[in-house]
């Protein structure tokens, strides 16, 4: 099954072929849908089977591997070569071949995107049902798979490259996939062209990790930053640039910006990449270049305190949001914090781990949204939902499952994560940190809470018409909810901390995990060394502080449930009189803190100004000289007309009038008197003579 | 009394200088023939005056033909006048001027 390994991205690459050349012309949507399913859930089985096959039979496949395949069995890695793609070698050579590695890292991933994302597409095919672009969704998301796992499976930068770039270009694509409403293809530019920031600073990280160590595959990469530690200056610039692209992919601050304008996609869209997968990306790729990130501490520092920052401040925003996606939008930036909160303080499992169940959960609460908003036949704002959770029972339940699990109360899938994140970034010596997450911890469960209770709970705010409609959707979307939501519950026990466990060891997913994160904690180990011969010691805590921990995180999470219950449910009045007192700071959270408008200001402003001024240069100045060397050009030869006229005709004119003028002298000569005649002989013959005489 | 030939040869000379200028200057055709008759007397006057002085017989003959030649010819330009006049009712020689170019 490992030698099947390419076939993980190829075979929604060639759904999402099918489905775009002849897709139209099936009959009916059936067919699409299933060609789509089809190709993720075949992608699902083979991951499932490569996975299988690398924990358990790896020596036994490494006999019988085929030649383009490379098995480092206790480093748990299989690497399989398709092609050479840029083959310049030599003198300062540049090689790059089209090749998937399978290490733990990579097996969490593509079992993540394909399975979550076939319970979506299944999902889908009841959500997108009578959408006129039903097979060119089907395309773009199959499509958006194969490159999001092109980008997983990669063993180098420039295929993980292509897979960002492609993941980025099928967000666009799906984000406007309603292009009709000018809001949803904005909000499609504004996700690329954010991303296109990031990418940059990705690009520049690229170009010089290359001019410093000549490669670019991962594995060779972190050999040669192992290699040579002491000399890791430069590396802290190029931790900065990879981790600028990382805020992009991954809508931390500063370029979150167009994460909650993306919910103008489709939900399906939204659970999937922008929840689920693509978003990870970032994360993912700060995981996979864990030994560069080890290497720069002060780069992993920044990674961690900007990840806090975005957890809390996007928790505040969506505290007041009224739209239900939004309050998931920002819940989803918040939670990337946290994941980015765990990679930076050297937990780099503990992030991927978070990423894992919130895949299950928020893709959850995608899909449970957007059956809300199927059944409110469009509504999204939740003042005009609520009581919904007698009309919708399976969405209801499962949504309040998502919801517990993302709170963070024990047994569900979201304690374990957030809680290991939580307390590595307390173990690692970062406690300031850790307080900014645990008060973003207590926000997330008072705005989840706070989101539950206006859809669900109380009378129901909309209008008849709409309350007529609501009905529980179908199979093909009630199934799905129903899979992730037992996912959202147990999905977390594959990771049990040793203190939860008292004393056992059984966090199956950090051991898994390991191989992978072992050079990052080396060299964070010979950098701690390093840090303790200066005299900062790393304290070591007990089991009971552990404990205490436990507690304090599962209280944060009541403390939010209950004041959202205190102010939706029994006192509901409440909301409004604290807005009302709260005015101005109210006003600045509901409106994200007006950081689009400052960014227009700063950015968007002076480049449309700018462009415009081009266009006026182009307009006047170069259409000026192009239809003045052609003015000159019309005006020259009028005059050469003119010359031809005057000048020409005029001296063959004036030659005529000249001859006219000598005749009309000469002719006086004739009179036709013969006296004059005879004047003239006499003169003449006179002359004659006086010439003879004198000359004689 | 012999007249020095000097003296006969001036008078031949102003005579022919009076009918040239007679010729240029006079409006009326036949004042212009009587003219061209001054010029040729005059010739013929000169003729007669070296044959008195030389005594050459020739100068005797010469002028009788110049004479009957002097006859038609006036007859013949007589003739031409009269055409002439019976078409422009005028003997002006000014008036003769249909070869005007």
């Amino acid at each position: 099954m490992l030698s099947l390994l390419f076939l993980i991205p190829l075979l929604p690459l060639a759904g999402a072929a099918l489905n775009g050349l002849v897709g139209h012309r099936f009959r009916g949507e059936r067919p699409v849908a299933v060609v789509a399913c089809a190709a993720v859930l075949a992608a699902f089985v083979l991951s499932l089977g490569a996975v299988v096959q690398l924990a358990t039979g790896l020596e036994g496949y490494a006999q019988g591997a085929p030649p383009n395949v490379r098995v480092e069995a206790e480093a748990r890695r299989v690497e399989m070569t398709l092609a050479s793609w840029i083959p310049a070698g030599g003198e300062g050579s540049f090689v790059v071949d089209w090749a998937f590695t399978l290490d733990p890292l990579s097996a969490v991933m593509i079992l993540v995107v394909t399975g979550v994302g076939f319970l979506i597409h299944v999902y889908a095919t009841a959500y997108m049902h009578g959408d006129p672009g039903y097979a060119r969704f089907f395309t773009y998301l199959n499509l958006f798979t194969a490159m999001m796992l092109t980008l997983v499976l990669g063993s180098s930068f420039p295929v993980l490259f292509v897979g960002w770039e492609g993941v980025g270009l099928c967000s666009y694509l799906l984000i406007g996939f309603w292009y009709q409403d000018l809001k949803n293809a904005s909000a499609g530019m504004k996700a690329f062209l954010v991303n296109r920031i990031g990418d940059f600073g990705f690009a520049l990280g690229m170009l010089l990790i290359f001019a410093r160590y000549g490669t670019l595959n991962f594995q060779r990469l972190a050999e040669a930053i192992e290699g040579d530690l002491a000399g890791a200056a430069g590396l802290t610039a190029i931790g900065l640039l990879l981790f600028v692209g990382a805020t992009g992919k991954s809508a931390q601050i500063p370029l979150y910006v167009w994460l909650p304008d993306a919910m103008a996609g489709p939900t399906p869209v939204s659970a999937l990449i922008h929840a689920a997968t693509m978003v990870t990306a970032g994360i993912y790729m700060v995981a996979r270049t864990s030994p560069l990130f080890a290497a720069a501490p002060v780069a992993l520092f920044t990674v961690a305190v900007v990840g806090a920052a975005t957890a809390f401040f996007a928790a505040t925003i969506g505290l007041a949001q009224n739209d239900i996606k939004k309050v998931l939008a920002y819940s989803t930036v918040s939670q990337l914090g946290y994941m980015f909160l765990g990679c930076g303080v050297g937990a780099f499992a503990a992030g991927i781990f978070h990423l894992t169940t919130h895949a299950f959960f928020k893709a959850l609460l995608f899909l449970g949204s957007g059956s809300v908003i199927h059944a409110m036949s469009g509504e999204q704002d939740m003042r005009k939902m609520g009581g919904l959770g007698a009309k919708l029972p399976v969405t209801y339940r499962t949504f309040l499952i998502g919801t517990i699990s993302i709170a963070g109360f024990i047994p569900f899938a979201g304690f374990f994560s957030k809680d290991e994140i939580l307390w590595k970034a307390f173990e690692h010596g970062h406690p300031a940190l850790w307080a900014v997450g645990s008060a973003a911890a207590l926000l997330t469960s008072f705005y989840m809470f706070r989101l539950v209770y206006l859809t669900f709970f109380g009378s129901c705010r909309a209008d008849h018409e709409t309350q007529h409609h609501i009905h529980e959707s179908p199979r093909a979307m009630t199934v799905p909810l129903m899979v992730l939501a037992v996912l959202s519950v147990v999905g977390g026990w594959v990771g049990i901390n040793q203190a939860v466990a008292f004393g056992a060891d059984v966090n199956f997913f950090e051991h898994w995990l390991e191989p992978v994160f072992a050079p990052a904690a080396r060299i964070a180990a010979w950098h701690a060394e390093h840090a303790a011969a200066a005299g900062h010691l790393e304290p070591h805590y007990g089991l009971g502080v552990e404990w205490l921990f436990i507690a304090i995180a599962l209280a944060v999470a009541t403390a939010g449930w209950v004041a959202a219950h205190r102010l939706y449910v029994t006192r509901p009045e409440l909301p409004a009189r604290i807005a009302a007192r709260l005015g101005a700071a109210y006003r600045l959270v509901l409106e994200k803190y007006y950081i689009d408008e400052v960014y227009r200001f700063l950015f968007v402003d002076g480049l449309l100004g700018f462009s415009r001024g081009l266009a006026w240069i182009d307009a006047r100045v170069v259409d000026g000289v192009v239809n003045g060397a052609a003015s000159l050009t019309v005006a020259s030869g009028r005059a050469s007309s003119e010359a031809d006229r005057l000048g020409v005709d005029g001296t063959v004119n004036a030659v005529g009038h000249l001859v006219y003028g000598g005749s009309s002298v000469y002719r006086r000569l004739q009179t036709g008197r013969i006296q004059n005649y005879a004047l003239g002989m006499m003169l003449g013959a006179f002359a004659l003579i006086s010439l003879y005489l004198i000359l004689g | 009394m012999v007249v020095p030939i000097g003296h006969i040869l001036t008078v031949s000379l102003l005579m022919f200088g009076i009918g040239v200028v007679g010729v240029m200057v006079r409006r009326n055709a036949i004042l212009v023939l009587m003219s061209v008759e001054l010029m040729l007397n005059a010739a013929n006057l000169n003729f007669v005056a070296f044959a008195r002085a030389y005594g050459s017989p020739v100068g005797h003959v010469f002028p009788v033909f110049v004479i009957t030649v002097a006859a038609g010819e006036v007859a013949v330009g007589l003739a031409i006048l009269i055409a002439f006049f019976r078409n422009k009712q005028s003997v002006n020689l000014n008036d003769v001027d249909l070869m005007k170019g």
